[in-house]
């Protein structure tokens, strides 16, 4: 009864008593997807069965709003999120330039796939918008296909290796045999590990692809014991995002060996049962806008996207993009996280700096930078293309 | 938030001689004198509350309470506490001297801490996860009054005069002040970032308030309503993330500030004129609650990931014991 009062009132508040402000301060995120995206059609999976079903973060989106509502009401703003599905590829920067010619959209949440942000962010550059990349871990866009518009709230799959190198180096497991899924992202996820291993010093003293078949010819690249066998290691790195494969390697490897990467132990943004930093409540916020699953790390980063906005707003006093751009990369900025570390943007390459859940499927194990990482500015930056090694050049 | 012991005496005192409740009064004065030299701690993961004699510092016993047990409250004559459990959202009612169940106000959603108007009638409450300020009877166990916040409502406060109500939200950044009378909140005042718990200084000139993830210590002047100033923590050996003050507390003479600095794992200890950081005392594993005996000379500390409980001497500012309690410490009551 006292909820459905409440509402009432926020309603009666927004239709009604504030219209005049709510017009004329106005802040207006858009969450702009694909139609059919492929990557989040269900039933991918033979007889019905889903591993690693992803789901759009709108809610993520949505919690971020609800969050604001009174931030907004001390600014005397209002803000507000509209979303659109652009019809393909081409389409993508027309559907971005009209709701901001139309609807005053300022702020882009982009879960769209990687090919189609690269030439996004290209074809919009210099447009007087912000573009969060929501959805993409590939190191490109943190490099060579950067751009100044782009700003990346999920971390980069450098970034989760590197959490996970420092993890096994901690542990002393030095030794790693790589098992990799034929899948671009898995390749790209390997890739990444290898980089972060030698980081690490890590030995990687197997790499083997693996591929869903029965044909006995092919044991080698199926048989879980066979390609596990030969020589010593303390863990095994697996990059199988379907997670087909991936399913049935743990209990079955020649050596009694723990698991990382797409199985065991694995490196989030964000994970369920994270319970530190304000973390419960941010799930049970999470609980009450989407029913049907738990939050996820694309939730996570769809909600900081707009909470850095919005922080962002309040901090500058002001929605001016140029001031609302410096305060995001400002090394003093604290964007809470709830993952405990002050965040802010990388100046070098718009990635946000942040602390890297390793979890298992019920527990964060631990939090990386692993403590004893050390960096001489900030030891966020231990994780992903620091500043000396990024290939980003963004002219702003 | 909750031994302002000087400050509640002084506003219990000014509505005795208000309403001439002289007999009241007098009650409450032998009731406080007494005191059993019981403190009670509640526990957030074990869903308990310790109990330890404060003579000889050990644990008494320990009782099951309901669930999520955090922020704690003496009522106004001491003679019953309060405790709120945020997962059974309700707020417990138990008699000092025997921790008997006394009632239950229910309907509360999950309340986080709350504190009690100088009528004694009154118990402001932070609804985390509704984001709402609510106002119960604690006779009556009616809902009053609610006022709608930031998300993540902690820390609240009210004045000695019962005028004002101050309420922090977390992840707004913002203090809300509640005008009693008026019934409304009529200011947001911008804060660092994750505002937590407060503390007034005596003459209730100045409010501080915790701001978790900057490492600060904001202070709010009570004419302006705005922050005038901050304290910054930097304990050796901590990387800024690490600071992350949460309770305060400021002495009788309002002149000493003790602060949990959280994942620091110490307490900081500051000149409230000067504003100077003039110690900081090592404790347990995330420090956040804090609570003073009344003569001031130890300072318990609520270790929440060391399971422990911290007691500082507060002359020679050293950590003189710890003793084990039950999962998560989150809040300290002190009946001495």
């Amino acid at each position: 009864m006292r909820k459905e009062v409440l509402l009432a009132c926020l309603f009666a508040l927004s239709a009604t008593c504030w219209p005049a402000i709510a017009r004329a301060n106005e802040f207006v995120f858009a969450y702009v997807g694909i139609e059919g995206d492929p990557y989040y059609l269900a039933g991918r999976r033979y007889t019905g069965l889903t591993l690693k079903q992803p789901h759009p973060p709108l809610p993520g989106a949505k919690m971020a709003i609800r969050d604001s509502r009174i931030i907004g009401r001390s600014l005397g703003i209002t803000f507000k999120l509209i979303e659109k599905a652009a019809a393909g590829a081409d389409e993508l920067a027309t559907v971005i330039e009209a709701l901001h010619r139309e609807a005053g959209a300022k702020v882009f949440l982009l879960d769209v796939p990687a090919a189609m942000l690269r030439a996004t962010a290209g074809r919009l550059a210099g447009a007087p918008l912000l573009l969060f990349n929501i959805r993409n871990r590939d190191n490109d866009l943190r490099n060579e296909n950067c751009a100044p518009n782009l700003y990346h709230a999920v971390p980069s799959y450098r970034m989760l290796t590197d959490a996970l190198a420092q993890y096994l180096f901690k542990k002393g497991w030095t030794k790693v045999l790589v098992l990799r899924g034929p899948g671009e992202a898995d390749q790209a996820y390997a890739h990444s590990f290898s980089a972060s291993a030698r980081r690490m010093r890590l030995e990687i003293v197997g790499d083997r692809g693996f591929e869903l078949t029965n044909d006995p010819r092919k044991r080698g690249e199926s048989n879980v014991a066979l390609m596990t066998g030969g020589p010593d290691y303390d863990v095994i790195f697996i990059a199988d995002q379907d997670g087909e494969f991936g399913r049935y390697v743990p209990y079955q490897t020649y050596l009694p060996r723990p698991l990382v990467g797409d199985e065991g132990l694995t490196p989030a943004a964000w994970h369920w049962t994270w319970e530190r930093h304000g973390a419960p409540q941010l799930n049970q916020r999470f609980a009450r806008i989407e029913k049907t699953r738990r939050m996820s790390g694309a939730d996570w980063a769809a909600w900081v996207s707009i909470k850095s906005v919005v922080a962002a707003i309040r901090k500058t006093g002001s929605s001016d993009l140029g001031g609302l751009r410096r305060f995001l990369t400002d090394p003093d900025t604290t964007i809470d996280t709830y993952k405990g570390s002050p965040s802010s943007f990388r100046a070098w390459n718009n990635q946000l700096r942040q602390p890297i859940l390793l979890h298992t499927h019920n527990a964060v194990v631990a939090r990386a930078p692993v403590e004893g990482f050390l960096h001489e500015t900030n030891y966020l930056d231990t994780l992903g293309f620091d500043r000396g090694e990024s290939k980003c050049v963004l002219a702003r | 938030m909750r031994p302002r012991f000087g400050v509640f005496r002084r506003g219990f005192a000014a509505l005795v001689l208000c309403c001439a409740g002289a007999v009241a009064f007098f009650a409450a004065g032998a009731a406080q004198a007494k005191g059993t030299g019981l403190i009670f701690i509640s526990n957030e993961k074990s869903n308990d509350i310790t109990v330890l004699d404060s003579k000889t510092n050990t644990v008494i016993r320990t009782f099951q309470t309901c669930r999520r047990p955090r922020g704690m409250h003496f009522n106004a004559d001491r003679t019953q506490f309060y405790v709120g459990c945020a997962d059974d959202s309700q707020i417990a009612i138990y008699e000092v001297a025997t921790q008997k169940l006394v009632g239950r106000i229910r309907g509360v959603e999950e309340p986080e801490t709350f504190d009690l108007h100088p009528n004694g009638r009154h118990l402001y409450i932070s609804n985390e996860e509704d984001a709402t300020v609510t106002v119960f009877d604690v006779e009556s166990g009616k809902l009053l009054n609610e006022f709608e916040t930031g998300e993540e409502p902690e820390g609240i406060l009210v004045t000695s005069d019962g005028k004002l109500v101050f309420v922090a939200s977390e992840a707004a950044d913002l203090v809300h002040v509640i005008d009693v009378e008026a019934g409304k909140i009529i200011k947001d005042i911008p804060t660092d970032v994750r505002p937590r718990r407060f503390a007034l200084t005596p003459d209730e000139d100045e409010l501080w308030v915790s701001a978790e993830l900057s490492g600060m210590v904001n202070i709010i002047d009570m004419a302006a309503l705005k922050v005038v100033e901050s304290v910054a923590f930097r304990p050796t050996g901590f990387r800024r993330e690490q600071i992350t003050p949460v309770d305060i507390l400021i002495t009788k003479d309002g002149e000493i500030a003790y602060v949990a600095l959280g994942r620091a794992n110490h307490v900081g200890v500051v000149n409230v004129k000067t504003r100077e950081v003039l110690d900081y005392i090592l404790v347990g594993k995330r420090a956040w609650g804090l609570a003073l005996t009344r003569d001031e000379g130890l300072l318990y500390v609520a270790n929440g990931l060391s399971d422990d409980i911290s007691i500082i001497d507060t002359k020679s500012r050293k950590n003189i014991k710890s003793i084990p309690v039950g999962r998560v410490p989150y809040g300290i009551l002190i009946d001495d």
